[in-house]
């Protein structure tokens, strides 16, 4: 994964509350078999005319937002499916952050896995941020993880909330899978374990019913 | 200490904790389909990865599928390659799977449970997010995207941080023509589409355990529309006698033992919850919802709320939108609503139960004048079951087409899709723009509901009709 330190960029607003994965990428472009690409699919119903063509009142096709690196947006952003294509889209189109008041749980963690910063903070300071990320090419924010700050382009400063873990992980670029791989005999103890307490959870258990032969 | 469900699996299911809480959890069983697998599979390959537990696995391609003939295999060849894609993989790793000309094929949490592969105490995770259906049985299941797909086929295990407690009582009797997603559905209006964000949401009270386990099924399908990831309802004697004898059960002397530590499962007396909810089940009319989320429902006696009334911004806002997407003026009462089509399907109904009731209101009718409907059962053996029982000559008798199983028109993966306008009665779990296809114009509601309003061809309630 990316290392994420420091994030300089134009925000866009995105004012709408409870904005579900099915918006931000709709179910077509899930029969993908690659995680790249996605990009220009992002918010595709809201970005884009029935014959193609651009929507020019959405805010990512608007000329200040076409290089945002940043969306600021409404309450529980990212809920519904567990599709990752909706972080991959995100992060294709060039967005390393999302700012909202709250998300939900299954998009929060797929952002984390893909080197997008997912930060929560209160209604009123996302209102504020609202306030900037209309200014446009104006009103870009600085992202500092190892501060954990936004700043803004008055030199107004907020600073976020986030597990350390996590922001270990971001600042050195750590991927789960290599992380768990060094606790393998932590695996192989437990497993041994459950095999003695609970062996039907390891019994040979095969779903039945032969094909149909036609 | 006195400790709740929850706290049990999730104790009983830890690796490793760091100082600060993270957590490396067991996954004792993984049920994997074809849209979210590719590219953790991938990864494995990549990286020159394994998968560690093959046969604590379970794949079955179900969101592309054609519900029509399959025998001439798939025209659109995306789906096709997805399909084939995951059946290579699954080869290459030793992973059993279901493909679609095999009778057991279907709903991925269809066929967990019809398998007996859902067991009480057992953490479960898929790469979708209604793998919340599986705490019906007293197990933790839960979502995951496709990182975590790929963590869990290579460790088994899954880095998390522990949820909060919620329990949410349905207490009482339900009345008459009301359903398992009545509940659920009146349960997230009360909580709200991230009322249960960061929670477990155990559901209990007397309404839930009377409920069979296809009804309880139904009800912990839903937890993530209220922003749970998992939902979980206590294992007793109805869990018990569905998951005896079958394919995946324990056998034998196992058998015995797992039934008694099945037992201990159950929330102790006095444990502690974050947070309580109590609804009374006697307060609950059927549910049907006039907007784009699931939690902008109402009971069938009621009309389309005016955004006008609602104080916060943007909630007015999304409400707004949701009438203007919706095609809905405010004022109108629920059952003036005319619709196009009827889905009656989906890992929410799409169970023998779900199939049976909807058979019992539709028999002998017709469809409205203009209505198009469909039944796609949710697996092939359910198919199986209703074509024993002749229900699927019902259907067809009354207008509605009889489909094979699969996924179809709840997400709109395959060719089963609303056009622009078409609104919908429809069995599926959300009511999210494009959802069933774009423009397409979704109400969630029962199945008893959806076949109500199939023959009257508005939303109608079925309370009136049976």
């Amino acid at each position: 994964m990316e290392k994420f330190t420091k994030l300089t960029g134009v925000a866009a607003p995105l004012e709408m509350i409870n904005v579900d994965t099915d918006q931000i990428i709709p179910k077509q472009f899930l029969k993908t078999i690659k995680r790249t690409g996605l990009g220009r699919s992002l918010f595709f119903d809201l970005r884009y005319n029935d014959d193609g063509t651009e929507k020019p009142e959405f805010v990512l096709n608007r000329p200040a937002w076409r290089q945002a690196k940043i969306l600021v947006t409404g309450e529980n952003f990212g809920c519904g499916s567990s599709r990752e294509h909706a972080p991959w889209a995100l992060l294709d189109f060039g967005i390393r952050c999302v700012i909202a008041p709250s998300f939900a749980d299954i998009f929060y963690n797929n952002c984390f896995k893909n080197g997008i910063l997912p930060i929560a903070l209160p209604q009123g300071q996302v209102d504020a941020l609202m306030a900037v990320a209309r200014r446009g090419a104006d009103g870009t924010l600085t992202v500092d993880l190892e501060k954990q700050e936004v700043r803004g382009p008055d030199g107004a400063t907020l600073s976020f909330e986030l597990d350390p873990f996590r922001k270990h992980c971001f600042l050195e670029g750590l991927d789960d899978i290599s992380l768990t791989f060094e606790k393998a005999e932590a695996i192989d103890r437990f497993e041994a374990e459950q095999r003695r307490a609970q062996p039907w959870l390891w019994a040979r258990a095969v779903p039945c019913r032969p094909e149909r032969s036609s | 200490m006195a400790r709740t469900l929850f706290d049990k699996i999730w104790d009983s299911h830890l690796v490793d904790v760091q100082d600060d809480g993270t957590s490396l959890l067991y996954i004792d069983r993984h049920l994997v389909h074809e849209v979210t697998s590719p590219q953790a599979f991938e990864g494995l390959k990549a990286a020159g990865r394994g998968v560690r537990r093959p046969e604590a696995t379970l794949a079955v391609c179900d969101h592309n599928v054609p519900t029509t003939d399959r025998s001439g295999g798939i025209d659109d060849a995306e789906s096709r390659i997805q399909i084939e894609t995951l059946e290579r993989n699954c080869a290459e790793f030793g992973i059993p799977y279901f493909s679609m000309s095999d009778v057991r094929q279907g709903i991925v949490h269809i066929i967990g449970p019809e398998q007996g592969m859902t067991q009480p105490g057992m953490t479960i995770v898929c790469g979708d997010s209604h793998t919340s259906t599986h705490g019906a049985f007293g197990a933790l299941a839960f979502g995951i995207g496709t990182s975590e797909v790929e963590h869990v086929l290579t460790t088994q295990t899954l880095v998390q941080r522990p949820a909060k407690n919620m329990r949410i009582a349905v207490e009482g009797d339900p009345s008459f023509g009301i359903t398992a997603k009545d509940m659920i559905l009146a349960m997230i209006g009360k909580i709200g589409v991230a009322g249960g964000t960061g929670y477990v949401i155990e559901y209990a009270g007397k309404a839930i355990r009377d409920l069979s386990m296809a009804g309880r099924m139904t009800v912990c399908n839903m937890s993530i529309e209220a922003g749970a990831r998992a939902g979980l309802i206590a294992p007793d004697e109805t869990t018990f006698a569905y998951i005896e004898g079958r394919p995946m059960a324990p056998k034998g002397g196992q058998w015995e033992q797992a039934v008694a530590y099945w037992r201990t499962l159950p929330s102790d007396e006095g444990a502690a919850y974050d947070e309580e909810v109590t609804l009374d089940a006697a307060d609950i009319a059927p549910q049907v919802t006039w907007g784009t989320n699931p939690g902008q429902v109402l009971p069938i006696t009621g009309v389309v709320p005016d955004p006008a009334q609602e104080a916060n911004g943007g909630r007015r806002r999304a409400m707004e939108r949701a009438l203007e997407y919706m095609g809905l003026e405010p004022g109108t009462p629920l059952t003036d609503i005319k619709i196009d089509q009827v889905f009656i399907g989906s890992c929410t109904n799409a169970r023998i139960e779900d199939l049976r009731a909807v058979a019992r209101v539709v028999e002998g009718r017709k469809l409205a004048d203009g209505v198009g409907a469909m039944v796609v059962p949710g697996s092939g053996l359910v198919k199986e079951q209703a074509e024993a029982e002749g229900l699927d000559r019902i259907f067809i008798a009354a207008g509605f087409e009889w489909r094979e199983a699969g996924c179809s028109m709840c997400l709109a993966m395959n060719a089963d899709r609303l056009k622009p306008g078409e609104r919908c009665a429809s069995t599926s779990n959300r009511n999210f723009e494009g959802r069933q296809g774009k423009g397409g114009r979704t109400h969630l509601m029962s199945p008893v509901m959806a076949a109500a309003a199939a023959l009257a061809g508005h939303i109608a309630d079925v309370r009136e009709l049976v």
